[in-house]
């Protein structure tokens, strides 16, 4: 990936220094998490806010450790991700299919926009609350919540990707009597892949905002829920801990589309020599 | 296969719900076996002419067959190159030549095997796992030929296949489809704006007038085969390629 960080370094100096400027600037994103690590135990050590509005970093790591072994982080962080799960799943498929539909037949866009639209312009949180009223607190309106926000990026893209389908090789498929199906799987799924993989990694982080927004409407469980209640405790190392629980979801859901990515689009990888 | 149009017309419909005549009406007959190069101003329907041939276009009016069989829909004995090399860019070279196969149904070994035959006539056997982006313009457009070989059609349909290249990968590949050509025997319409290529390579060239496109001159090339790029020192070179000219550009106009 870092092709212009592998050229060589033309002075022969820089060699006695024990590690190289390319091994630096991989390292280079650690040093912001590390700096960020310090500053945030330099304001604790220097006392400028009370412990219980900025608790310092042991007390946070204190925190985690005893919510892992009470099971309680365990416990909600499982509800969240099943609800991301099945909203990220549900809202996906409904964006993908509608969103083809679309591409496919576009007086179907004309037909539907005034209701995408409006739709989307809302703030997904003002949703929330009248979701709840229609499917109840269970998690079934935090798996809508998630759904809804998840729909829009993903129907966007595929409308999108499909539209940008090469006509010449449209053109190519047809002359060669390709099924729909065959058009489908040869020609439209591959060419369309970069553009909703890309959507997907956004998708994939909204997920994580549609659930928790679920979860503070609703209370009950979930990441969200603990959030609120931890702080209503005045438990500020509990809800750093999930705040960052949360992040770390988000990441992992990101990094495994990048990983999707580079298994699927190996192509994109191999340029001119 | 012969290909016969007889009396074609193809219109389009304008925005303003008017109709744009882009073709004919025009009637033309080509032989089994036979190479015919069309050439004429940009814009005069070749490509139309191509695609209704192809099976992709509707003719307004008039008909177009294969073995005098009416075309209506893309047929399998008939293969068209388009003029940039069209391929996909998530596909090797092997599976860009198999696509054909591949949609037809045959197996991957076969498949394989195959293209693997037909790799060193197209000079491409040391790039057969590269992806397009790897290719140069002429590897890309050999690649794009290859596809169209692969089919074992019975006529090819070239809408100016090398139009993109430059005049000295051009003079080599297309002598390398004339080739190609002499072992298959295929009928050939090739579309090209280069008459000097028309006239090397053709039994006859076809003159197209400006849109809508008519037949304006019909040339018989009566040079030996095979054809060497040393003809076009030759007087009856030189003649053919100016009659081909002259029913381009009219010296009246
Ligand atoms: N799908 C289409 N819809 C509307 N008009 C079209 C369409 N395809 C072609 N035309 C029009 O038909 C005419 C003939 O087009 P065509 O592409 O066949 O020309 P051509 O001879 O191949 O030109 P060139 O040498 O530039 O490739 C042009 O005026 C073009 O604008
Ligand atoms: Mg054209």
């Amino acid at each position: 990936m870092a092709e212009v960080g592998e050229t060589k370094d033309p002075k022969p100096r820089s060699r006695t220094i024990p590690i190289s400027l390319v091994q630096l600037r991989r390292l280079s994103p650690l040093f912001s998490v590390i700096a960020l690590l310090l500053l945030w135990q330099l304001i604790t050590s220097a006392e400028i806010y009370p412990a219980f509005i900025v608790p310092p970093p042991a007390a946070v790591g204190e925190a985690f450790r005893e919510a892992l072994q009470s099971g309680l982080l365990v416990k909600h962080l499982g509800v969240t991700l099943e609800e991301m799960f099945l909203g990220l799943i549900l809202g996906l498929g409904i964006g993908l299919s509608i969103g083809y539909a679309i591409a496919k037949l576009p007086i179907l866009e004309y037909t539907l926009s005034p209701v995408i639209v409006a739709f989307q312009s809302t703030p997904i949180v003002a949703y929330a609350p009248l979701l709840v009223i229609w499917f109840g607190s269970g998690p079934t309106s935090k798996i809508v919540t998630t759904a809804v926000i998840v729909f829009f990026p993903s129907l966007v893209n595929t409308i999108v990707a499909v539209r940008a389908v090469s006509p010449n090789l449209r053109d190519l498929m047809n002359s060669l009597n390709a099924t729909p199906w065959q058009t489908f799987r040869q020609l439209e799924l591959p060419s369309a892949l970069p553009v909703v993989l890309a959507g997907l990694k956004t998708s994939a982080t909204l997920a994580v905002i549609g659930a928790v927004v679920g979860e503070f409407v609703t209370q009950g469980s979930g990441l969200g829920f603990l959030v609120t209640s931890a702080r209503n405790q005045y438990d500020t190392p509990l809800v750093i801990v999930t705040v960052l629980t949360m992040t770390a979801i988000a990441l992992s859901l990101y990094s495994f589309v990048v990983l999707l990515e580079w298994r699927w689009l190996a192509w994109r990888r191999r340029s001119k020599p | 296969m012969k290909l016969s149009l007889r009396e074609l017309v193809v219109d389009f419909r304008t925005p303003d719900q008017g109709r744009l005549p882009a073709l004919g009406p025009i009637s033309l007959e080509v032989l089994p076996g036979e190479f015919v190069c069309i050439v004429g101003p940009s814009g005069c329907g070749k490509s139309t002419l191509i695609r209704t041939l192809g099976g992709l276009q509707p003719a307004t009016s008039g008909s177009v067959a294969g073995d005098d069989l009416p075309i209506t829909r893309p047929l399998s004995t008939l293969a068209i190159m388009f003029q940039d090399a069209n391929l996909m860019p998530w596909r090797t070279v092997i599976d860009n030549i198999a696509l054909p196969l591949e949609l037809a149904g045959v197996d991957k070994a076969r498949r394989h095997e195959a293209v693997y035959e037909l790799l060193p006539q197209l000079h491409l056997q040391d790039f057969a796992l590269s992806y397009p982006a790897e290719l140069s313009g002429g590897m890309a457009q050999r690649v794009a030929l290859g596809r169209v070989i692969v089919q074992r059609p019975r006529a090819l349909l070239l809408d100016e296949p090398f139009g993109a290249l430059d005049a000295m990968t051009r003079e080599k590949i297309s002598l390398e489809l004339l080739d190609l050509w002499r072992k298959g025997r295929q009928t050939v319409v090739m579309v090209t704006h280069d008459i000097n290529e028309a006239v090397l390579l053709a039994d006859r060239v076809v003159v197209m007038s400006s849109r809508p496109g008519k037949l304006v001159a019909d040339i018989t090339i009566d040079l030996e085969r095979p054809r060497a790029i040393n003809m076009i020192y030759r007087e009856t070179f030189l003649r053919l390629a100016r009659e081909a000219r002259a029913a381009i550009d009219p010296p009246d106009s």
